[in-house]
């Protein structure tokens, strides 16, 4: 079981409150953790990544285990401790205000 | 008795507002889409209960919201949860996609960016959504970069209408400060193949045939800020109103001066009049009389404020350059809020309404044409649009 924490506007957007669980069959990367999210919250396709050029959002970053992944292969395996599920993967919203 | 419905789009959510037909007590419901910035909400002709809105962010990009129940719940077109991955809907209802010639695959073309280079098209968001005046499911998009999309499965997938982009100036189109947006956009009620949109910055264009092809509607235009003032393309446009009863007639807010034209744009005069500065971005039409309009004078393209801290709505009872000034119920001293470009409406009442939305975040009203005007709502977010819907 994948866990993934989304943010806060994303969440509503989605109608999910907490951590959202995931089952991925086969590896698990930032696109197949993507692709299963969109697939079950298709509201969610396009507001993480580009709906054309699958690109991260340039103001979200990717996080797990204390690292940013956000620059890493969109098809690299993510950290153990995400496939079994003891650490999320976070999607972060970049900090911005005034 | 006649209801009224605002549609209220900020920098942080929408709100709808509501009231009888007196205009006097008003219910705010919302914020809706909290945190997002709604660019543009607007209701169908053809069925009020159904109400598109534009939902967008830095963060997260475009969603395209949909209510079928008059702006209590809402809904993302096709974006509903599915169970296993091979579930519908696709999620589709924000993917815009530039259209590309079907020889090469290529980009249809390329504008001018900021620094004189071509610069390929890239979809940021949509600013103004216009439902058919027909059909609930279909309505037009006006995005940023500049092009106009059509829907007509109630917003679930969009196609542009390529023709727009592709028809010949598009590589002379360039961004003015807010970016390169496709903001208006009139359908004409007599002649159903006419429709009218606006660009910043490139200038006002016209299709005769419901979007297949279009040609620039700018002569007579000046505009000082180009290196040809009356250039065929560049001009900063910054909204255009119609009568609907008068499609040919055309009043057009442009960065700099108030301008109209009688013949479905092939020509435009100026009738800035009296106006105390004729910078400004909203400019609309009174229900009932083809000839009222009304503006909100701002001091200049760099002051977005209006002059001397009072905030004024100019009212032309013939059609532009005879101006007075209404300020019953405004702010007439240490005032500095702007009105945005897709920020007032009118409803069709008598006497008729008029409102618009100030970036303060107040929301006035006016229950008689003007004469008087009285706050809905002090302190909302920042106001994009505002929209009417007069409801039976």
């Amino acid at each position: 079981m994948i866990r993934v924490i989304l943010p806060a506007h994303l969440r509503t957007l989605a109608h999910v409150e907490g951590e959202v669980e995931l089952e991925i069959q086969g590896q698990v990367t930032q696109r197949s953790v993507l692709d299963a999210l969109e697939a079950r919250y298709p509201m969610l396709c396009g507001t993480i990544r580009d709906q054309v050029t699958q690109k991260r959002r340039p103001f979200l970053r990717f996080f797990a285990c204390s690292e940013d992944l956000s620059h890493e292969p969109p098809d690299a395996a993510l950290p153990k401790a995400v496939v079994n599920g003891t650490e999320p993967f976070l999607i972060i919203g970049a900090i911005a205000g005034g | 008795m006649s209801k009224v419905r605002v549609l209220v789009g900020t920098r942080k959510g929408a709100f709808i507002l509501t009231s009888d037909g007196k205009r006097e007590t008003w219910e705010v419901s919302g914020p809706f889409f909290t945190g997002w910035e709604v660019y543009h909400l607007k209701g169908s002709p053809a069925d009020p209960n159904r109400i598109y809105a534009s939902q967008t962010s830095s963060w997260s990009g475009q969603v395209i919201q949909r209510s079928s129940d008059g702006g209590k719940t809402w809904e993302t077109p096709g974006g509903g949860i599915t169970t296993t991955p091979q579930g519908f809907p696709k999620g589709e209802s924000n993917k815009f996609v530039y259209d590309t010639s079907a020889e090469t695959g290529k980009p249809l073309t390329t504008h001018q960016f900021y620094d004189g280079t071509q610069h390929p098209w890239e979809f940021k968001r949509v600013w103004h959504l216009e439902p058919s005046l027909d059909d609930p499911d279909a309505v037009y998009a006006g995005v940023e970069d500049a092009a106009l999309f059509l829907s007509t499965d109630g917003a679930h997938s969009w196609k542009e209408l390529s023709g727009l982009r592709g028809h010949g100036t598009g590589p002379k189109w360039q961004p003015g400060a807010g970016g390169m947006c496709l903001h208006t956009i009139l359908l004409d009620q007599k002649n159903r193949g006419r429709i009218y949109i606006a660009i910043s910055a490139a200038g006002a264009f016209r299709s005769d045939d419901a979007g297949k092809t279009w040609r620039p509607i700018n002569r007579g235009l000046k505009s000082q800020y180009i290196p040809d003032p009356t250039a065929e393309i560049g001009h900063c446009v910054h909204h255009i109103a119609m009568h609907p009863s008068r499609p040919d007639v055309l009043f057009m807010q442009k960065h700099w001066d108030v301008m109209r034209s009688d013949n479905g744009g092939d020509s435009w005069q100026e009738v800035s009049g009296n106006l105390p500065t004729d910078f400004g971005f909203v400019i609309d039409v009174h229900a009932h009389e083809p000839e009222t309009i009304y503006v909100v004078p701002i001091k200049s393209d760099s002051e977005h404020f209006p002059l001397e801290g009072k905030l004024r709505v100019y009212r032309s009872r013939t059609g532009g350059n005879e101006w007075e000034a209404l300020i019953k119920g405004l702010p007439q001293r240490d005032c500095y809020v702007n009105v945005l470009r897709d920020a007032m409406a009118v409803d069709s009442l008598d006497k008729c309404g008029v409102y618009f939305g100030t970036t303060g975040g107040q929301v006035y009203a006016s229950a008689d044409a003007g004469d008087s005007w009285t706050p809905i709502v002090r302190d909302l977010p920042s106001v994009v649009s505002v929209e009417v819907q007069t409801l039976p």
